[in-house]
């Protein structure tokens, strides 16, 4: 199939037909490998990495026997060993898509073919097919996972309940309805086989929120959209069963369109060590072009005198030899760019994202979501059901009395919504929401005697004060982020018909009757005082419809959402139409109540050096409490809360501050900057995106209100762009994923709002306050170990290598190694792996409760202190003066001596193992000294790595190994001869010393003139850390303190109860809501 | 998609709490102290010191006399013979003389000693079969292609011991005499064996093994290095055990030297003389060399040593003296390091925030 489709078009209980379009089947193949196709596909994957294809290139120099300088084992048993790691875990993946393919594959279903119900494997349902979908009602709630997209037909009442959270990971039911032609045709086989229905609609696309088609019935079209299809992926729940067409199948489902590779995100030192190893490779060429032109000199003034001992290979001249040589040592320096170094890298990501989820102190036991850091591993649970305990007696006697505005206020709440409810058990009655708040709404009016009992597509039934009403149901509006509001038609038992809205209050306030402008006025008050409090508002309107007017109304309506054009377009007309002249009922908050914790993590972070910019979607008035918390010793008031207007906002755009600070005799002056989603949009324009990044940068904090979602990607794209800053974004709402995304680091919050932020994230936790411990402990840590890992790592092999580069003056430039081929094989891979390793693991400066009393210590991190070029090029010169000491010394010690029986201690094998011991003996004690904390774990490793050195050596330098492998273990009886002599002891406590002890004074040194922050932290005695613990919970008071203050006023105040229009403030006990700061800083991995 | 734990439960996803996981582990924080680093390096000059001057009279114990005869004496006329390559066959030797104003005491070393010869060479020291050497009766026959093109000569016949390494033994031979007195000469015993390492000797080195053959028998079928005068299995005229591919000189010429230069054991003073029972006694001494090795090629010299040694080795000035520097230069780092901490780091108020 070359051709793009265009238009889909599928024909009911018809194959021929469709199968003529070569319509995807719905057999998936999620899988890469078969077994045939595994070895060569893999491989070849797996050396388009670069590395591996530079160490392929080092084996092939390697078999060529004029160049090779070492065996091939030497790059092979790394090279292997690094591959087949690879291939176990992509052929262990690979083997579960496998799995899982076929077990889809293979699930039944029941498809109508020939006027019968036929038990068919999924893989077998072609397009067109009419196929029965089953679940078992309220008992046990499995999951039928619907292969394909699916026109509804039909169901006992026409609606089907769906959980979509395998496709956008949102855990609440959604209601998918049958169009009434077909729902009339029930379960009767018959009438379905003699459907004869045409459905032509969209091409195969990735966006779940959309369809189009139209279905053709007799000459009769009928309007598809997404509420008529069923998407793969989804669960069927509180269904009986539901027949569908096939419409896409396989892998052109949205689900399986939309499984497309997340983009891997890079850390700094990511970047740093990509342009380290480049210049690692040059140097590498400059190393051994160097002993080139040395080999080239020596070839002609000493190898062409040396020949009658050893002739040169034929065709083999002093000019070639030097270009042989220069490969030769590109094969003896690889090690300064080894291969390991991935893979470590690799592991020690892996192991620091272990150690956040392991960590109880990010595990949220309320609803027993442990932190999940996404690179590794990925699950959610489904979350606890929000609690909602506000009761007010005296609010509900109101309610009883029969007032009817109050009784209007909450029938409205009870029947505007798209609440969907669900009866586990007998008399226990669960809500169904898409947005907490609808729920909370919903819920409220049920503890004022509304209660929202059931809904079918035509009805919706509710208990008014214990009375079973039941309405009708004529139209629902819905919400959409344009039209900012919802209503709904219904018509009353007493057959009045009324419309219900309720919405955004500058839209509602748009919308209504010029009766109500007194009460608009009051309204507007408790609006802006409500936002000052940081509650999220909704105003609440009504209106009566005459019957004619609807009548025609409905018949435009039918005819608008069965058109194919500008469908849309048309049914915003129709609703614009009749939501106006409104009456005003009253308005609603909703304390977006800030999880426990937040200023003070905000604080913290503040301390850290860490920018903050908060991007929410919620008026100013919401973002100054915010920023009060943010800066309780700050006063921030921005003058003028109204929104600016377009002309203003072109000319300054964002207008400065000054604040008042206490102590502005420290600062120059604080600055924040609050700019709202109507001037960004201007301000994001190109010519004056620098500007707002400018102006924004030199600002203490920075708050966008009112953003929509991608303004809030653009922001984090704009500081990525311009600032070197690494940013990293936390929201837990579905509106905060593309800013998720594209930030360096996304976390998400699994909190109410649905899963999207959480599975885009790269880690998430269940509470804001857990932020500072991922930033403070394990980002600081994780930071800190790769910086050190990196530094130890580049200076153990840059020490291995230079050795081998003085070594040449002394061996004519013949790229002879120093060491023993096995111990360049090994020592990477075995005698130094572990213990480094446990350093990038396990290390820590100071613990986690000092990192979080000094959230300063997160600053150097952000300067990059820890590692950086400056701190590379001090790790080549330690390198170079250990490598010096490594090589000079030793052959100082044992050019002219003999063993203490006359015999050869000068020999090249002995020297080799002096060599590589004193190598051995000194990266160690290295480690040990780079290591913070000294740990039964690390030493272990250390020691235990040191062990297995002197016993593998001792093996293969042994006779039997001699004796079996006779050209591979040449080095036999060494380690019995040379390491018996005193000489060779003290050589190594002499290296030991001079390598060590430079680092250790000049260490000592620095911390005497110029301590750095970690030193004071870590020379603090521990006497003040019970300070710090009294003052952490005093503050932590003082916070619950103001923070209860603002709902517990104004509910129990009797004001409140007298007031019109009634207003309804509901609080949540559990938390519901976290605003969606926005951070950028440089951090670490 | 969750993960499976056999746990249920409202914390059912709780992580454990071990001290591994929750990175509580026992620590011990080492820490750069006034109190810990200053006597460290205090303690550390004087341990230096004290090793290197312990060492150094331990040196200055021994004596070591050195002796380069590449063209001393009448040596000067081999020396011009070897500068043509087509001279090799011809024998040459000549005479040095020199005299010992202390006695040797104790067991007494003959080196040879060679500068400026690169037994280092990668392709040098890979020019060897180790399997041949080992004895392998396939080897012995068929060395391998690594000794090329040391392995085989014109008519293909496989070389034993093969290799560009067994082909360069140094074959200089060495006679000490001492003077006792101006009429009388008395040859210095020196032992031809025991030079060697026991593993090289024992395990390294084998003989073809053949049962009931002569050593020449076995060697038949393949040739001597190009640049030897004689076969493998007669090296050593006097002690037949010392033949084949176990001869010590062999073997010690096949330990490569790690730096280009290097002295090779060749002797070990036989005490059972009474003359030498104590030693080289004090006289004048003389060398007769059959000067065969060319050292010009490579514009090398070479020499002798007699020496006496300690349980250090032999007079190797090296480490005493490396000792004491580094001794002096941590004991000018610990008075640096004194002062910075008493001017910067005493009263701690660097520490403070």
């Amino acid at each position: 199939m070359f051709f793009s489709e265009e238009e889909r078009y599928v024909r009911a209980n018809d194959r021929p037909s469709n199968l003529s379009y070569n319509y995807a089947n719905n057999a998936i193949r999620t899988s890469k490998y078969n077994i045939i196709t595994f070895l060569p596909l893999n491989l070849f994957e797996q050396f388009r990495r670069l590395a591996n294809a530079y160490f392929l290139f080092l084996l092939i120099l390697q078999l060529i026997p004029q160049i090779s300088s070492l065996s091939w084992f030497t790059t092979a048993l790394p090279l292997i060993l690094v591959l087949s790691m690879t291939a176990v875990k992509d052929a262990n993946d690979d083997i579960n898509r496998h799995k899982s393919d076929r077990q889809v594959n293979n699930r039944m279903v029941n498809v109508l073919i020939d006027g019968v119900l036929k038990n068919e494997k999924w893989m077998n349902v072609q397009v067109g097919d009419i196929v029965k979908l089953e679940s078992n009602q309220f008992v046990t709630l499995t999951h039928v996972t619907h292969p394909t997209i699916l026109t509804l037909l039909i169901e006992p009442l026409n609606l089907v309940y769906v959980e979509t959270a395998e496709l956008d990971g949102e855990t609440n039911l959604k209601v998918k309805q049958a169009l009434t032609l077909t729902g009339e045709m029930g379960d009767s086989i018959e009438a379905l086989s003699a459907f004869k229905g045409e459905v032509r609609c969209e091409p195969p696309n990735n966006r779940l929120d959309k369809f189009k088609g139209t279905l053709t019935v007799n000459g009769q079209n009928y309007g598809l959209d997404n509420d008529k299809i069923l998407l793969r992926g989804c669960t069927l729940r509180n269904t009986e069963w539901c027949f569908g067409l096939v419409i896409f199948g396989g892998p052109d489902t949205k689900l399986m369109q939309n499984s497309g590779k997340t983009k891997f995100k890079r850390t700094s030192i990511d970047h740093l060590m990509n342009i380290l190893v480049l210049c690692i490779f040059g140097f590498l060429f400059t190393l051994c072009f160097i002993l080139a032109i040395g080999n080239a000199v020596w070839e002609v003034k000493e190898g062409s005198v040396f020949t009658v001992f050893l002739p040169r290979e034929p065709g083999v001249n002093a000019a070639l030899s030097s270009f042989l040589s220069f490969w030769s040592y590109v094969i003896v320096l690889n090690a300064v760019v080894p291969i390991s170094l991935y893979v470590s890298v690799e592991v020690i990501r892996l192991g620091n994202s272990f150690f956040i989820n392991w960590d109880r102190k990010m595990y949220y036991p309320k609803n027993d979501t442990p932190a999940q850091s996404h690179s590794v591993d990925f699950s959610w649970n489904k979350l606890a059901d929000p609690k909602f305990d506000f009761h007010d007696y005296n609010l509900v006697e109101t309610v009883r009395e029969g007032n009817p505005e109050a009784q209007a206020f909450f029938r409205l709440l009870a029947l505007c919504h798209t609440v969907m409810p669900e009866e586990k058990k007998e008399g226990e009655l669960n809500y169904q929401a898409q947005s907490p708040d609808e729920g909370a709404l919903v819920t409220a009016a049920r503890n004022f005697g509304f209660v929202f009992r059931s809904r079918t597509p035509e009805t919706i039934t509710i208990m008014e004060m214990g009375e079973k009403v039941t309405y009708e149901l004529l139209a629902v509006l819905d919400f959409n982020n344009v039209r900012k509001r919802m209503s709904v038609i219904v018509r009353g038992p007493d057959g009045k018909m009324t419309l219900y809205c309720k919405g955004a209050d500058t839209i509602i306030y748009e919308r209504l009757d010029h009766s109500c402008k007194r009460l608009m006025k009051v309204t507007t008050g408790h609006l802006n005082e409500y936002a000052g409090d940081g509650l999220r508002t909704l105003v609440l309107a009504y209106k009566h419809l005459k019957e004619n007017y609807m009548e025609e109304w409905t018949q435009r309506h039918h005819e608008a959402s069965t058109a194919l054009e500008g469908r849309e377009e048309r049914l915003d007309q129709l609703y614009e139409e009749i939501e106006k002249d409104m009456i005003l009922l009253g308005a609603t908050a909703v304390e977006d109540k800030l999880q426990d914790g937040v200023p003070q993590t905000i604080e913290q972070l503040a301390k850290a050096d860490i920018k903050i910019w908060v991007l929410t979607g919620d008026k100013q008035g919401m973002s100054c409490y915010i920023l009060e918390l943010l800066y309780a010793r700050r006063k921030m008031c921005p003058e003028s809360a109204e929104e600016p207007s377009v002309t203003k906002a072109r000319a300054g755009l964002f207008w400065l501050q000054k604040t008042e600070t206490v102590q502005d005799e420290q600062v120059e002056g604080d600055y924040a900057l609050i700019i709202n989603g109507h001037s960004l949009a201007f301000a994001l324009e190109k010519d004056l995106e620098l500007e707002l990044l400018r102006t924004a940068c030199m600002c203490q904090t920075v708050i966008c209100c009112r953003v929509t979602p991608l303004q809030k990607a653009q922001v984090v794209e704009l500081v990525k762009k311009y600032k070197q800053a690494i940013t990293l974004a936390i929201g837990d709402g579905a509106n905060d994923v593309s800013m998720i995304k594209a930030a360096h680091i996304g976390v998400g919050i699994s909190g109410q709002e649905g899963m999207q932020a959480v599975l885009s994230s790269d880690f998430s936790f269940a509470q804001f306050r857990y932020l500072q411990r991922l930033l403070l402990v394990h980002g600081r840590w994780s930071y800190l170990r790769m910086c050190k890992f990196l530094q130890y790592f580049f200076y153990k092999n840059f020490t291995f290598t230079f050795v081998h580069f003085w070594y040449a003056f002394f061996c004519g430039f013949s790229a002879q190694t120093v060491y023993d081929e096995w111990f360049i094989t090994l020592y990477n891979l075995v005698y130094t792996s572990l213990p480094i390793l446990s350093l990038g693991l396990f290390d820590q400066d100071v613990n986690d409760r000092w990192s979080f009393e000094y959230p300063q210590l997160y600053s150097p991190g952000q300067l990059n202190m820890y590692f950086s070029k400056k701190a590379f090029v001090h790790c080549m010169v330690h390198s170079c003066y250990c490598s010096l000491v490594l090589f000079f010394i030793p052959w100082g010690a044992i050019h002219d001596t003999v063993r203490d029986d006359g015999r050869d201690l000068a020999d090249y094998q002995s020297f080799a193992l002096l060599a590589q011991t004193c190598l051995l003996v000194v990266v160690s004690i290295q480690l040990c000294i780079d290591t913070y904390a000294w740990t039964t774990v690390n030493q272990f490793f250390v020691w235990g790595s040191l062990f297995a050195y002197l016993a593998i050596t001792f093996t293969m330098y042994s006779n039997g190994m001699f004796l079996i492998f006779t050209s591979v273990f040449p080095f036999i009886g060494t380690v019995r001869n040379s390491l018996n002599q005193p000489n060779v002891w003290l050589t190594i406590f002499l290296t030991s010393l001079l390598c060590v002890l430079p680092v250790v004074a000049l260490r000592f040194i620095l911390i005497q003139i110029r301590p750095t922050i970690n030193d004071k932290v870590r020379k603090t005695p521990e006497t003040e850390y019970c300070l710090c613990i009294l003052r952490v919970s005093t503050r932590r008071s003082g916070y619950a303190f103001s923070h209860s203050q603002g709902y517990g006023a104004l509910v129990t105040s009797e004001r409140f109860l007298f007031k019109r229009p009634l207003k309804s403030l509901l609080a949540f006990s559990a938390q519901t809501e976290t605003p969606r700061p926005q951070l950028f800083r440089p951090i670490p991995e | 998609m969750g993960k499976t734990k056999d746990k249920s439960g409202p914390l059912a996803r709780r992580p454990d709490n071990s001290a591994f996981k929750q990175q509580r582990l026992p620590a011990w924080s080492p820490m750069l102290t006034a109190n810990t680093v200053l006597p460290f390096f205090y303690l550390l000059a004087v341990i230096c010191m004290l090793l290197g001057v312990w060492l150094l009279l331990l040196v200055q114990s021994t004596q070591e006399i050195k002796l380069d005869y590449t063209d001393l004496g009448n040596c000067n006329e081999c020396f011009d013979l070897r500068r043509n390559v087509s001279n090799a066959v011809q024998t040459c030797s000549c005479r040095v003389e020199f005299s010992i104003d202390k006695s040797l005491k104790g067991d007494v070393f003959f080196y040879y000693g060679l500068k400026n010869f690169h037994q280092n060479l990668r392709r040098y020291m890979d020019s060897r079969d180790d399997g041949q050497t080992l004895g392998r009766i396939k080897k012995l026959k068929n060395p391998s292609s690594y000794c090329a093109p040391f392995d085989k000569d014109n008519d293909g016949v496989p070389i034993a011991p093969c290799g560009a390494i067994a082909n360069s033994m140094f074959n200089d031979s060495f006679t000490l005499n001492y003077h006792l007195s101006s009429s009388r000469i008395v040859p210095v015993p020196l032992l031809r064996t025991g030079l060697t390492w026991y593993t090289d000797k024992n395990v390294k080195f084998r003989n073809p093994r053949a049962d009931n053959l002569t050593l020449a028998e076995v060697f038949e079928g393949t040739r001597p290095p190009l640049y030897w005068q004689k076969p493998v299995y007669s090296l050593d005229p006097h002690d037949p055990n010392n033949n084949g591919f176990i001869n010590e000189d062999l073997i010690v010429w096949m330990r490569e030297a790690a730096f280009p230069n290097f002295k090779k054991l060749y002797g070990i003073l036989n005490r059972a003389d009474p003359i030498f029972e104590k030693g080289l006694p004090k006289g004048n001494y003389t060398i007769d060399i059959s000067y065969n090795f060319p050292v010009q090629h490579f514009q090398g010299r070479k020499g002798v040593v007699l020496t006496t040694l300690t349980w250090f080795g032999g007079q190797n000035h090296f480490l005493p003296i490396a000792y004491l520097v580094t001794s002096s230069l941590i004991l000018l780092t610990a008075v640096v390091l004194t002062v910075a901490w008493w001017k910067f780091g005493k009263d701690g108020k660097n520490m403070k925030e």
